[in-house]
């Protein structure tokens, strides 16, 4: 009898609260989550919700509806979303058709680095000195234009800022390098003994790239679409400085800024962000379910 | 048996050379693989075995000389026009494809008509045994049945030639014998012309009709499995062919092809496989198994033993002598390490080598 107690005793026990926590993956490295936690709680949920809730007590006081009743009512208002999604979609779409193959050609590279480093130096810049640089540029005394017409290309400048091609020309220019490192690493992540395998079985390189590469890049091709269109969406320094912000640039940005500082209207500026958050989810969730269409494991063939 | 592989009689490496920059992975290769041959390309690591196999199969481009399949020279296409098929070392089966569309991705790039497709590829499942499979992704089967798919795919195009780059290198030990007898199967059935390469002796030697010895990218030996294993030409293919022990000495005296080397003090008489001259230093080429416990003598070497491995049937020891030399020896009783005893060979299991020039041997 004695000597089974201790081990009736541990039975009873069981394991301590420590190891039975650590066992569901909770242990005292989790903690380490809590400054994100708190600072996503401060610098995101906190104001998102703060936002939403005042989007609904409009300034001028009556129904809880009243901004967003004035914003599809007014095509002042409601005609952004159309003009920043014309601007974001082709310009997203624009940058992953030159993103992949251009990364096609750097993953075979040896001087990788340096082409690399070329292509993201963009990114670096900053929105606001691209768009001063293209103004320089693509105005009407632009090296581009004087360019073209000392070569007797054109007679008269051709109009490439203060309109929606200005704006495009800087969002590709700084949406390109994003967009172009994420389809990269998407690139290189493929076995490349997988193409050889291809090239041994008689496909030809656009039978490569379109039965073997396309299929296990789509899951990572719409990350990317994603990533680069949310970016693009929420043009803001570009659509002032280099396009038409009273026309065909009025993205849906500058109906939120103006709003805010000029109407002084926060609550209407709070239902302008609320829609634009909408539309962004809208277009994220549809191009993220339709992975469910492309394989997504992982994208080499054996254990290894 | 509708998988019939394409005619030829030849395939022939015509002083096929690749160059990495200024490294020199393969020199002046030159072989000629007849029809139903099973060729095996034997070496260690960075010899330049995977090399050759790459060149063959188009995906390195050679940097000089020629290879030809009968009168087509075969080195200038794009290995999507060379038709040969490849099993790679990791398989490299489409993950996205299941096993039947990985079995038939390269009868549909070749625009077959889908019934012959399901037809073909149908004979390939059972082939390689994997009936019942086929709706599974690769990334549900097991290593052996990658393996088996990666075959299939392989051979269902019909190639004139079947290439395996080591096939069997991420298989356990177990599954490994057994999917090197039904390589050997599927080779025979099919009557296929395989080029295999390997670092395992031992598949080399169970697999294959010639085995091709590389090394350094020159080829250094090629011959039957019974040629290379009883009369290695180097000291290095014979190290390849389980002579561990190699005792440096120098050569006392020669008759009719008869060495007699003087290794720190012993007497160790051998048959010479290159020329050797008296009074020269040589390296006597001993395997484990041809040397055992002995008595004392001017014949056996005196060392003192450092391990000792159980292989079940027997042991496997290592030992050194006082001059520095390393032997590994068998014995059916353990010997304590740290014992002193003396090892004895048969005569007429020692092959004699020259000392290899120096930075080529």
């Amino acid at each position: 009898m004695d000597a089974f107690a201790p081990a009736t005793a541990a039975t009873a026990h069981g394991p301590s609260l420590r190891q039975r926590l650590a066992a569901q993956g909770f242990d005292a490295v989790t903690l380490l989550v809590v400054p994100a936690a708190i600072f996503s709680l401060a610098l995101f949920v906190y104001p998102f919700a703060f936002g939403f809730i005042l989007s609904f007590e409009p300034k001028a006081g009556g129904d809880w509806l009243a901004n967003y009743k004035r914003f599809f009512s007014d095509p002042f208002l409601y005609e952004t979303i159309a003009k920043t999604l014309w601007l974001a979609i082709p310009v997203t779409l624009l940058n992953l058709l030159l993103a992949v193959p251009i990364a096609f050609r750097v993953r075979l590279l040896r001087h990788q680095r340096l082409l690399t480093t070329t292509l993201v130096l963009p990114i670096t810049l900053g929105t606001v000195l691209v768009a001063e640089g293209l103004l320089n540029y693509l105005g009407p005394q632009g090296w581009f234009n004087r360019t073209l017409m000392t070569l007797g290309l054109i007679s008269e400048p051709l109009k490439l800022v203060h309109n929606y091609w200005g704006v495009f020309a800087s969002l590709v220019i700084t949406g390109f390098p994003f967009t172009f490192l994420l389809t990269l690493s998407y690139v290189t992540g493929i076995d490349p003994a997988l193409e050889q395998a291809g090239a041994t079985l008689g496909a030809n390189s656009w039978q490569r790239f379109r039965y073997i590469y396309l299929p296990l890049l789509m899951p990572g091709f719409a990350i990317t679409f994603c990533l680069s269109f949310v970016q693009a969406f929420s043009v803001f320094p570009s659509a002032v400085l280099l396009g038409a912000p009273a026309g065909p640039t009025r993205v849906i940005s500058i109906a939120a800024y103006q709003a805010a500082f000029e109407e002084y209207d926060y609550s209407m500026a709070s239902a302008v962000a609320m829609i634009m958050g909408f539309v962004q989810l809208a277009i994220v969730v549809a191009v993220l379910a339709s992975r469910g269409l492309f394989y997504r494991g992982p994208a080499s063939g054996a254990k290894g | 048996m509708t998988i019939a592989l394409s005619q030829f009689d030849e395939v022939r490496l015509d002083r096929v050379s690749r160059d990495f920059g200024a490294l020199n992975a393969l020199r002046d290769v030159s072989l000629t693989i007849r029809r139903r041959e099973f060729i095996a390309l034997l070496g260690p690591s960075g010899c330049g075995k995977s090399t050759t196999l790459n060149c063959i199969a188009g995906l390195l481009p050679v940097t000089g000389g020629a290879i030809w399949l009968d009168k087509q020279r075969v080195d200038t296409l794009r290995p999507e026009e060379r038709g040969f098929g490849m099993v790679f070392q990791n398989y490299a089966l489409f993950p996205h494809l299941n096993v039947r569309q990985n079995i038939g991705f390269g009868l549909k790039m070749r625009g077959t008509p889908k019934a012959e497709i399901d037809r073909k590829v149908d004979e390939a499942l059972s082939l390689v045994r994997l009936q019942g499979q086929e709706h599974k992704l690769p990334g549900q089967l097991s290593g052996g049945q990658q393996q088996r798919v990666a075959i299939a795919r392989a051979i269902v195009i019909e190639p004139p030639l079947v290439l395996m780059d080591e096939p069997l290198s991420n298989l356990d030990a177990k599954l490994r014998l057994e999917m090197r007898a039904e390589i050997r199967r599927i080779h025979n059935e099919l009557g296929a012309t395989t080029i295999y390469v390997t670092h395992d002796q031992d598949e080399a030697l169970s697999l294959a009709d010639r085995i091709v010895v590389l090394r350094d990218g020159v080829v250094r030996q090629v011959g039957s499995p019974k040629e290379l294993y009883e009369e290695p030409a180097h000291l290095d293919v014979a190290d390849f062919m389980g002579f561990r022990n190699k005792l440096r000495g120098r050569v006392l005296e020669i008759e009719n092809g008869r060495v007699l080397l003087d290794v720190e003090g012993a007497r160790i008489a051998g048959v010479a496989r290159e020329h050797v001259s008296p009074g020269s230093l040589a390296y006597a080429a001993i395997r484990s198994d041809d040397m055992a416990v002995g008595t004392p003598g001017d014949r056996s070497l005196a060392v003192t033993v450092d391990t000792m491995e159980y292989r079940g049937r027997e042991f496997v020891g290592t030992a050194h002598t006082a001059g520095g030399l390393d032997l590994v020896f068998r014995s059916h009783q353990a010997v304590e390490p740290g014992a002193k005893i003396h090892l004895q060979v048969e005569d007429n299991r020692v092959l004699v080598f020259a000392e290899p020039v120096q930075g080529r041997n």
